[in-house]
């Protein structure tokens, strides 16, 4: 993470058209691209727990949501400030691309209310895991919406031809990338240690009780 | 400093804030954890509690 800080501000070029302001886009994108990920790493447990009826890919499906969700909150907060400067408003409701990962933000958002509806059991964990499930085909849809768009206000930084820039741009992105990559892994190994530890602890208490 | 360095500044700060702020959080949850077992590892160790004998009365 230090290693992208330093790409970002001290190696990388100012870009020609954006200046300074193009800055943001290296850690944008690539938590756009991990909330992605930690999306389709939860509909991806989600699926192996209905194959498998495995509760811990129940939770494991649960704990790659709320990440998704947490980097997907930042997507919209780094995503609006750049707005702000590029465009002069914090929102544009024309933009089908914001839109759609609003719409994707606050599907997995709603997964929550559902999950936390339903007591703790086999029903929920399979109600969670469809909700999951469906949630992954707005991925495709959230990523394709600047390249199917009308209005071209988003730029487009990975065409049919590869990314639109190369040089110190492409290195300070492909670390951060990394860095997001590696740091949201992390995270859920934690968390889910953490999960994982408060189930076995909620079973011993109910034993000794 | 210039209004996109302001700008630019306040999204990265954001972006450590909130990490920050989860980290704290997780951080938090495991060091309850931690108190949990400890107490469940005493009350193990300290043994069953003998419940009390019924009295019968003889004779």
């Amino acid at each position: 993470m230090t290693a992208a800080l330093v790409l970002v501000f001290f190696v990388a070029p100012n870009d020609a058209n954006q200046g300074f302001s193009q800055r943001i886009f290296y850690f944008h994108v690539s938590i756009a691209f991990t909330a992605y990920a930690c999306f389709a790493g939860g509909a991806w447990k989600a699926l192996v727990h209905l194959w498998k009826r495995d509760p811990l890919a129940d939770l494991e499906s649960y704990v790659a949501v709320h990440q998704g969700l947490i980097f997907g909150s930042l997507v919209l907060i780094t995503g609006s400030i750049w707005a702000k400067i590029s465009w002069g408003h914090w929102w544009l409701w024309s933009e089908d691309q914001l839109v759609l990962f609003l719409v994707l933000f606050l599907f997995y958002a709603a997964y929550f209310m559902l999950r936390f509806s339903v007591d703790p059991g086999p029903q929920r964990a399979n109600l969670s895991a469809v909700y999951a499930l469906f949630g992954v085909v707005l991925i495709p849809v959230s990523f394709l919406a600047i390249r199917i768009a009308k209005g071209f206000i988003h730029p487009v930084v990975f065409t049919r031809h590869g990314p639109n820039f190369g040089g110190w741009i492409l290195v300070a992105y492909c670390v951060a990338q990394a860095a997001m990559l590696v740091l949201a892994y992390a995270l859920y190994r934690v968390e889910l240690a953490g999960k994982r530890l408060d189930e076995r602890l909620r079973g011993l208490r109910e034993v000794l009780a | 400093m210039t209004t996109a360095e302001k700008y630019v500044t306040a999204a990265y700060c954001a972006v450590f804030a909130m990490l920050l702020l989860y980290v704290v959080i997780i951080a938090l949850k495991l060091t309850r954890l931690e108190r949990e077992v400890d107490e469940l590892a005493e009350r193990t160790e300290a043994g069953p509690v003998e419940e009390p004998r019924e009295r019968t009365l003889v004779g």
